[in-house]
């Protein structure tokens, strides 16, 4: 959709049987219509797995294995209701309550911290600023698990193992250097004679990043609070090192209980209970779908 | 580049009205203005060095020690790494696994991504609703809920595994043979290609019509004009994907986690080296192996994206840089 308007010119229709003669209906365009098709049938195997969660959430321990039919034969609200028990006396809502609190904490500190960073690298002069600027690329690269370990130590000498803060205080610190990344290209794309105007104005580096610049990075900043959001949500990771008290499970660990569980009659509650972790994700992809997918489009691309 | 025609040039207003009175403008000493951005740099500095220089200095010094968490790190010199490469056939295990699944994953999920963007270019009603359903995937696909759907539609009796032992192809549950459930853990990755997808579609758009027109005249056909324009002029964008994708494939866990048990089962085949490295590091104590596994991940990362750099001199094509 709005992808097309940031295409200069589409392509001239070919000029062969496609334009017709005015008046006359156009011929139906067989190579078309494949096209679609054939999007269409992939999206469909594309989205299976999504329909199957939903109806096996809803479907009866007998019916899950036993037929290859994707509706439930009779709705089983009960997987619901035993997920909604939650986990060792913890209820879904503390689950999702958490869940939220640790998302939330690394949404507000990635769009602090790396917009902070992201306009000394796009806008401010220092000494090193090019090396300095390598080395936070480099960092995307840096597999996690390189720093995983010693990381961990420091957090659990800090008595903060079983705490959120080692999910949420990196955060904080602009760790996440793909957002410093994604939010620098994005503000040298930004006319600089704003600033400069700015700065003529009496308006020192402080007040031109928070009146000037930062309200123009809206859509990066989106971006970046979305994606942050999401992927902490995901961490399985994460959660599994720092967190051991049920209590203070999100969402995501919770399923973790269900990974060893073989008997078919915990299958309706497991999905019962991914459909409510996966809800919020899927939530806010259909309400930001536009800056998600603009955001990754322009990762890709260098400014 | 898309960046910038979204935030069209609008200074004119402030560039016309008056300037301030040549008094007001004054600059500000260097020095202050550098002070300036080291203030906006110092959660950017503490963090890359207390969470990211200081923990990689520390595990390789761990790297060299025996260290359960309890007792002070003793050191012991290169045996963490001698026992690893030569005595610990589970450590070689993991790392073919990962290969392995490095080799399948990742060619296969940029192959569908760059079909599915070619197909996509040509759309023209409904093209950003299919964009974002093929999306949809990648930021679903890292969560546990879809790894434990993926579990079940693999597994014995499972949705997959159902329909194929229909067709005649009878495998009795892949997540519980080895090889096949290597393949589906592959799988949901490829199932995540619209990440790379859209990229593609960006770089697919960035590519000037002309040039097919030209290649037209000259009678490029479809093929040709693929092999000789869409993919020298997408070639910076793939390598970007290659890169990207390849890094990741290397630290997935999570669905090796779901659909082994937490075990990297049947008989270690989804052993992957991250759920190795969280076996050892943290349900074995080791910490110390579990360095020096961080840091051959760490090394063979950086040697994989060396290497991947180094081939790209001659097949990535950067049309004029100066436009960029």
């Amino acid at each position: 959709m709005s992808s097309t308007r940031t295409v200069p010119a589409t392509p001239a229709p070919a000029p062969g049987p496609a334009s017709a003669a005015p008046g006359r209906r156009p011929p139906v365009q067989w190579g078309r219509v494949a096209l679609h098709a054939g999007c269409a049938a992939a999206l469909l195997v594309m989205l299976y797995p999504l329909a199957w969660l939903v109806a096996t959430s809803f479907k009866p321990a007998d019916e899950v294995v036993a037929s290859l039919r994707l509706l439930p034969g009779r709705l089983e609200w009960s997987n619901y209701t035993t997920a909604m028990e939650g986990l060792e006396g913890v209820s879904v809502w503390q689950l999702l309550g958490n869940s939220l609190l640790v998302s939330g904490g690394a949404v507000l500190g990635n769009v602090l911290s790396c917009s902070l960073a992201a306009y000394a690298f796009a806008r401010l002069r220092f000494r090193m600023r090019g090396p300095l600027f390598a080395f936070m690329i480099a960092t995307i690269m840096l597999p996690h698990h390189a720093v995983l370990i010693p990381q961990y130590i420091v957090f659990n000498q800090l008595g903060m193992v079983n705490t959120y803060w080692p999910m949420v205080l990196p955060k904080f610190l602009a760790t996440d250097a793909f957002f410093v990344f994604l939010i620098v290209q994005f503000m040298r794309g930004l006319p600089r004679e704003l600033e400069e105007a700015a700065r003529i104005d009496g308006c020192g580096p402080f007040r031109s990043f928070l009146r000037v610049v930062l309200p123009l990075t809206r859509p990066a900043l989106i971006t970046t609070a979305i994606f942050t959001f999401i992927w902490t949500w995901n961490d399985f990771f994460t959660q599994l090192i720092y967190l051991f008290e049920p209590q203070k499970f999100t969402l995501t660990l919770a399923l973790r209980s269900f990974v060893d569980a073989s008997s078919q009659s915990a299958f309706g509650p497991m999905f019962a209970m991914s459909v409510f972790a996966l809800l919020p994700i899927v939530l806010f992809f259909l309400a930001f779908q536009r800056f998600l997918v603009e955001g990754m489009a322009n990762s890709g691309i260098k400014g | 580049m898309s960046i910038t025609t979204r935030t069209p040039a609008r200074p004119a207003r402030l560039r016309d009205g008056p300037r301030a009175p040549g008094g007001r403008a004054k600059r500000r000493p260097r020095r202050e203005r550098e002070g300036a951005a080291w203030v906006f740099l110092s959660p950017w500095v503490l963090g890359a060095a207390v969470l990211t220089l200081l923990p990689m200095a520390v595990s390789l010094y761990l790297s060299f020690t025996d260290y359960d968490m309890f007792e002070p790190p003793s050191f012991v010199g290169l045996r963490n790494y001698t026992q690893m490469f030569t005595e610990d056939p589970r450590y070689w295990r993991s790392v073919t696994t990962t290969l392995l699944y490095v080799v399948i994953a990742v060619p296969l999920q940029l192959a569908l991504a760059l079909a599915v963007a070619l197909a996509l270019k040509s759309v023209r009603r409904g093209k950003g609703f299919y964009r974002s359903a093929f999306y949809a995937p990648s930021l679903l696909g890292a969560s546990m809920s879809i790894a434990l759907v993926w579990r079940a539609l693999f597994n014995d009796g499972g949705t997959v595994d159902d329909l194929l032992s229909r067709a005649g192809l009878d495998i009795g549950g892949w997540v519980n043979q080895p090889g096949w459930a290597l393949l589906a853990v592959a799988l949901l990755t490829v199932w995540q290609f619209g990440a790379p997808m859209v990229i593609f579609l960006a770089g697919l758009q960035q590519i000037p019509t002309e040039l097919y027109e030209a290649a037209s005249v000259d009678g490029a056909g479809r093929w040709r004009q693929f092999v000789s324009v869409t993919l020298p002029m997408l070639s910076p964008v793939l390598f970007f994907n290659l890169v990207l994708q390849t890094i990741q494939a290397f630290q997935v866990f999570t669905p090796a986690f779901a659909v082994s048990g937490g075990r990297g089962g049947p008989a270690d085949s989804t052993l992957f080296y991250t759920l190795y490295l969280y076996d050892r590091g943290f349900t074995a104590s080791h910490m110390g192996y579990a360095s020096a596994m961080a840091w051959v991940l760490l090394l063979a990362v950086a040697a994989v994206t060396a290497v991947l750099f180094r081939t790209s001199r001659s097949w990535v094509f950067y049309a004029a840089e100066e436009d960029r």
